[in-house]
């Protein structure tokens, strides 16, 4: 299978089987399409002679095994073997903000405010490392609601953590997600020494991020988060973070959002589609696919023109460093949610990720009494690139792994039907990725 | 080659034996909506 795409008149072909990626002049891309697509390449605008040339070289990549190559052996994953890597605390069903995009309803997960006492945060480490096998680094994500709002459970639970980390031979990387509004110097150098990554919420500029995160009175929180959140990136040094920012129809130019937050000092920036019901008005649709994707193209020229100049701004969903990438297994699989990835409730419920807490037809489980359902593990351990219909014939399966099954549930009712409107912006963004990528290579 | 340049070799089938597991949990680096699971690196290169 091959994909052609073009981002702001670079010419890529990406042959999807091997991950190859060439940049080609406007005569290949055309050629290489028309044949792809089963039409003679002799019909185009094109002398002969040249078009016998480029065939040529599409030969030789063939020969190569660069172009057109043929599925690999897949591992196989169709069971899960149990083990538990990464965890995601819900460390307080609560929230000292009341966003009005939240998944989690402003922090109640349908649950109704509630906070994680520190036995269920303990039970919860134990369960992860008794299912962790021959796993060595394991991930914790500190996440609610909002943890600031139950910070000293957040600190009982990372002392715990560095215990078992002793007595068991492991690593155990905690991040934690807040809103920064309850950052102050005590939690920021905590946070700072102890968490291996750190991600903030911002949404870009001022009007854009007050509109929809506000206080409970009703206020912009802008002005309290970016002070806390500057002082934090300040004192952090060279360890992870992101600035996470939402995009919503109401913000498709978030373009100027990214520079705002680059303005701000934040290198590490992520700006994400909003996930909501297409009835609501900040949801975004089809009939906003065209001009999301010139934003992402905007976006790239902007980065790409930055990086010319000497400064390198990481957003999230562009980073795309093709050579380095995960291993096949990795890539069948996706993001492990309710086989290697599970969410815990502040009772102590497990469920297959952040995003399913409270579809009670999902629980699988609980620390507190240990249980563990198999069935669902499983069940979501078989369902990726390669059963997925959707997912085996297209060409960024390597790159999306299947998207996201939370999102595939709550639009279409099913973790096997991805969502059309994620999987167009997945697909964008990985070509402006791999357009990156492809510029960076060809300026080394 | 004059028309076709080569970025990225052949990246895909390379890794297949490996699978260990290390590497980290997508969702768990910065989006929490919508996973990417291209942009993660392996941990055993990193070594
Ligand atoms: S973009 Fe959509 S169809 Fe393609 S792999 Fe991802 S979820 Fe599957
Ligand atoms: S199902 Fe979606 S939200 Fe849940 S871990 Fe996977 S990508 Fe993330």
């Amino acid at each position: 299978m091959l994909h052609t795409f073009n981002v702001n008149n670079m010419y890529l072909v990406l042959d999807v089987e091997s991950g190859a990626l060439h940049s080609v002049d406007k005569m290949a891309y055309d050629i290489i399409k028309a044949d792809n697509e089963g039409k003679s390449p002799y019909d185009l605008p094109y002398e002969k002679s040249d078009i016998d040339e480029v065939l040529k070289e599409i030969n030789e990549l063939k020969e190569m095994g660069a172009l057109d190559t043929p599925m690999p052996d897949m591992p196989d994953i169709s069971e899960s073997d149990g083990i538990i890597k990464a965890m995601c605390l819900h460390i307080a069903h609560d929230c000292n903000l009341r966003c009005k995009y939240c998944f989690a309803e402003t922090g109640e997960y349908r649950g109704g405010r509630m906070l994680m006492s520190e036995e269920v945060g303990k039970a919860s480490l134990d369960f992860l490392v008794k299912h962790s096998g021959n796993r060595h680094n394991l991930e914790v994500d500190l996440f609610g609601g909002e943890p600031l709002v139950n910070f000293d459970v957040v600190k009982a639970i990372v002392d715990y953590g560095r215990e078992l980390e002793k007595k068991h031979n492991k690593n155990i990387n905690f991040t934690i997600t807040t809103n920064g509004v309850a950052l102050d110097d005590e939690k920021i150098d905590y946070i700072n020494r102890e968490m291996y990554n750190v991600v903030i919420s911002i949404d870009g500029r001022r009007e854009v991020h007050d509109m929809l995160r506000k206080t409970p009175n009703g206020k912009g929180s802008f002005d309290i988060i970016v002070p806390n959140a500057k002082k934090l990136i300040e004192r952090r040094g060279d360890k992870e973070y992101y600035i996470r920012g939402t995009f919503t129809s109401k913000n498709l130019d978030f373009v100027n959002d990214v520079k705002e937050l680059e303005g701000l000092g934040f290198e590490r920036i992520s700006i994400e589609p909003v996930v909501l019901p297409d009835e609501d008005e900040l949801a975004l649709r089809t009939e906003h696919l065209e001009r999301i994707f010139a934003e992402y193209e905007s976006l790239t020229n902007y980065l790409s023109e930055k990086r010319r100049n000497g400064k390198h701004i990481v957003f999230f969903h562009f980073m795309l460093d093709m050579g380095h990438g995960p291993c096949l297994k990795k890539r069948i699989k996706g993001c492990g949610a309710g086989v290697e990835y599970v969410a815990v409730t502040p009772q102590g419920d497990i469920y297959p990720c952040h995003q399913f807490v409270g579809e009670t037809d999902y629980r699988m489980g609980s620390v507190v009494t240990g249980e563990l359902n198999r069935d669902i593990q499983n069940n979501f351990a078989r369902c990726n690139i390669l059963t997925k219909e959707e997912c085996k014939e297209c060409w960024a399966k390597y790159f999306c792994s299947g998207g996201c099954a939370a999102n595939a549930y709550k639009y279409n009712g099913s973790i096997y039907k991805p969502h059309k409107v994620t999987c167009e912006l997945l697909k964008k963004r990985t070509e402006c990725g791999a357009a990156l990528y492809a510029e960076s290579r060809t300026e080394e | 080659m004059k028309h076709i340049k080569v970025i990225q070799k052949p990246c895909i089938n390379n890794s297949k034996e490996s699978g260990c597991g290390e590497c980290q949990a997508s969702c768990q680096s910065a989006c929490k909506t919508s996973c990417t699971v291209a942009n993660q690196t392996c941990k055993k290169e990193e070594k």
